[in-house]
């Protein structure tokens, strides 16, 4: 490795880069280099987005780790003379010369996220040696479980699930429970379409969540737990079975624990993937053999849960913070993050984003930095129209809250919720009457139908949703959903009825307009529902060809040949299939 | 079987694998240590990540480099699968995405041989919490 590269330049390939630039930079930056003969020394490469979308183009100087933005032709000799030949940083180019030398602040933190994507999670070692089990060692053998729980209160850490309750709090609840028999249980029933922030801590990290749970164990009182994980998963289901094994095989679970008489085992439960499931009541009955139906609280699982005993329910984001909390401090922790909500928040981006992925930042970070900065913007440049936060229980946030910084109570005040941490986001060409629909098949498929709210009332929102879009609703049916929704959200008997008309008020609420539209002048103001649709075939441009009326399947077209063909609407499916064969552009939509 | 009866024995266990670490490097003429993390969640093995990893286990040893290949959970680059990061001792990380078997070839020739960076580079968007 004798003629390794000085240097290398990363340019990013990003949409917006590309559009705020009209030369290809990467190739300008070589040909220049070539004039300083640095060819050998220095090269520039494309890189992907690097998440600085509004000050593009951006080039990361790479391993100085320093940030260029707004780059010019102009600018490209000073940065080869000045940084690459003399080691001096440009600093009017430089992003942020508040934060360091040029190392532009990143948007993310990672502290549930901490070791995925570093550790071998089939490999317990690998987890030791990044601190692993540190957390339990300290909390048996330096620490009270009351000072333990203390620490968690001080944290400020609320649960990661969607609810947002106090950790510690919970946990103080469950160790005042008398009983002979406790139990931890963690909720991996990760059901929200769309988030996948569980199953990328357990296949990632499983460790961290073991031992956060034998940590909660020692708090409350407990010796068993159980992990409740739907059967979907079953690559985290196999990384989490062999962490379970290694912890056993090196004494970090089972009987005296680094010899101090505390004993703590894990077993799995698993789930069938019934969204209700992951209500904590209806989640315990699961575990218990029962059908997946969710009781009434009180009596709160903390008093009466797993088998009639005292059971403390996390999910496993809230888990797989612990282990750092208590290694780092509670002060550490309270430290990020906004008044209310500490800490970090893991999100799935999905949907029309250009970087769909797995992201982690503190609370109260902005929508805006979120979708922009991280999210790299809408794909192909189009408008934002929508994010919908927390899943079906959630509701749909628009262009007017980006600025909202993102925390529990922010976005509860916002007519939606945190929610798992699930972030769909929708552009102009979504209908949110569509959208709505969308959300409530999927409530009526997972309701579990024991209150009569959730089991009829959604039910019935569904059937006007698919009114409406189907092009039959009235102003009447506007009425009714809005009371119908109220009324399914006052009485329904769990979490999953008292939240799923969310994204009909939500959208409702935003999106009137097009509700409007659909029943008063029959359309859909973003093209998608079909029933609205009608292809009609210009007499201008059609020579009577005859392949539209052969290939239309359900033969809604007639004519002669050679003479202007006509579309029976009546019997259009609005397949679409006679716009695509036609040659000559001769079919159109209203 | 190692098992862990107290805290100093955790503390052991750190320690040997640490020295491990010192011992596999200098086993290799003290050249700097590679170290390349596929990310194999779901996601990424459903994308083609096994064969890269496959890729890179096979090819490193007969092209003479000593690495350690090892597989993590996501890295959070869902839209650039399949992603992995190289880390070359006392260097940055470098996160590569969209890594195909043509793309896994180049990047041993150019940046693990020479330094030399490809196209296709994540530049890293997160502090982390250790």
């Amino acid at each position: 490795m004798s003629n390794r590269y000085r240097k290398n330049l990363l340019v990013c390939n990003g949409s917006s880069c590309q559009q705020a630039s009209d030369f290809d930079l990467v190739a300008f930056i070589n040909f220049k280099l070539k004039e300083y003969h640095l060819e050998d020394e220095i090269k520039a490469v494309h890189s992907v987005c690097s998440n600085r979308c509004s000050n593009g183009p951006n080039i990361i100087v790479y391993p100085d780790n320093v940030e260029y933005s707004k780059v010019t032709k102009a600018d490209i000799d000073d940065i080869i003379i000045e940084h690459l030949l003399n080691d001096r940083i440009v600093e009017r180019l430089v992003f942020n010369t508040e934060n360091g030398i040029g190392v532009a602040p990143k948007k993310q933190y990672r502290i549930a996220l901490r070791n995925c994507g570093f550790i071998d999670p089939e490999e317990i070692k690998d987890y030791i040696e990044k601190d692993g089990y540190d957390a339990l060692a300290k909390c048996l053998t330096e620490f009270t479980p009351q000072e333990v729980t203390q620490e968690i209160i001080k944290s400020g850490l609320r649960g990661r699930g969607g609810g947002g309750f106090p950790t510690g709090v919970k946990w103080d609840i469950t160790s005042k429970s008398v009983a002979d028999q406790k139990y931890v249980v963690c909720n991996a029933d990760e059901g929200d379409p769309g988030a996948f922030m569980d199953r990328s801590v357990l296949e990632g990290d499983p460790h961290s969540v073991i031992e956060a749970m034998a940590i909660c164990g020692y708090c409350i009182g407990a010796n068993k737990g159980i992990v409740y994980i739907r059967a979907e998963y079953p690559l985290a289901i196999k990384r989490l079975k062999i962490a379970l094994h290694q912890a056993r095989e090196y004494g970090l679970l089972g009987k005296n624990i680094f010899g101090t008489g505390f004993e703590f085992t894990i077993d799995i439960k698993y789930g069938a993937g019934a969204f209700v499931c992951g209500e904590e009541t209806a989640l315990i009955h699961s575990m218990e053999g029962l059908r997946g139906e969710p009781t009434l609280k009180p009596p709160f699982p903390s008093v009466s849960g797993y088998l009639k005993k005292p059971t403390n329910v996390n999910n496993v984001e809230t888990f797989a913070n612990i282990p750092a909390i208590i290694n780092k401090g509670a002060d550490w922790f309270a430290s990020i993050g906004t008044e209310k909500s500490k800490g970090t928040k893991v999100f799935a981006l999905a949907g029309k984003i250009n970087n769909v992925g797995l992201i982690e930042v503190p609370m109260g970070t902005t929508l805006r930095e979120v979708i922009y900065d991280i999210g790299g913007g809408i794909v192909d440049g189009k408008k934002f129209k929508a994010v919908q936060t927390g899943g079906p229980s959630g509701g749909c946030l628009t262009e007017k809250h980006l600025d909202l910084p993102i925390d529990f109570d922010s976005l509860t005040a916002a007519g939606s919720m945190m929610g798992s941490g699930g972030m769909i986001i929708m552009d102009e060409d979504d209908c949110m009457v569509s959208m709505a629909r969308f959300y409530l098949e999927f409530i009526v498929e997972e309701s579990c139908g024991k209150c009569a709210p959730c089991r009829i009332g959604n039910k019935r929102l569904h059937e006007m949703l698919t009114k409406l879009c189907d092009g039959k609703g009235t102003l009447q049916d506007l009425d009714l959903l809005r009371n119908l929704s109220v009324v399914v959200k006052d009485t329904s008997l769990c979490g999953l009825g008292q939240t799923s008309p969310n994204p009909i008020i939500s959208t409702m609420t935003n999106f009137y307009d097009e509700y409007y539209a659909h029943v008063a002048e029959h359309r859909c103001p973003s093209g998608q529902c079909k029933s609205f649709m009608r292809y009609y075939i210009s007499e201008e441009n059609c020579i009577g060809c005859l392949v539209c009326a052969r290939k239309c399947p359900v033969g809604a077209i007639s004519g002669e040949k050679k003479q202007v063909h006509v579309i029976n609407q009546e019997l259009c499916t609005k397949c679409g299939i006679c716009m695509e064969k036609c040659k000559f552009h001769a079919v159109y939509l209203n | 079987m190692e098992t862990i009866k107290s805290v100093a024995d955790l503390k052991k266990i750190r320690t040997s694998i640490q020295e491990a670490n010192q011992k596999q490097i200098a086993e290799n003429d003290n050249k700097k240590l590679i170290e390349i993390n596929v990310a194999m969640a779901t996601c990424g093995i459903a994308s083609g990540a096994k064969a890269i990893m496959d890729f890179f286990i096979e090819e490193l040893p007969k092209r003479n480099i000593i690495a350690k290949v090892k597989q993590t959970g996501c890295m959070g680059y869902c839209y650039a699968e399949p992603t992995l990061e190289i880390t070359i001792q006392n260097e940055k990380p470098v996160v590569f995405g969209y890594v195909d078997l043509k793309k896994a070839d180049e990047i041993i020739e150019k940046f693990i041989k020479k330094g030399e960076l490809v196209d296709g580079i994540i530049p890293i968007n997160y502090d982390l919490a250790t």
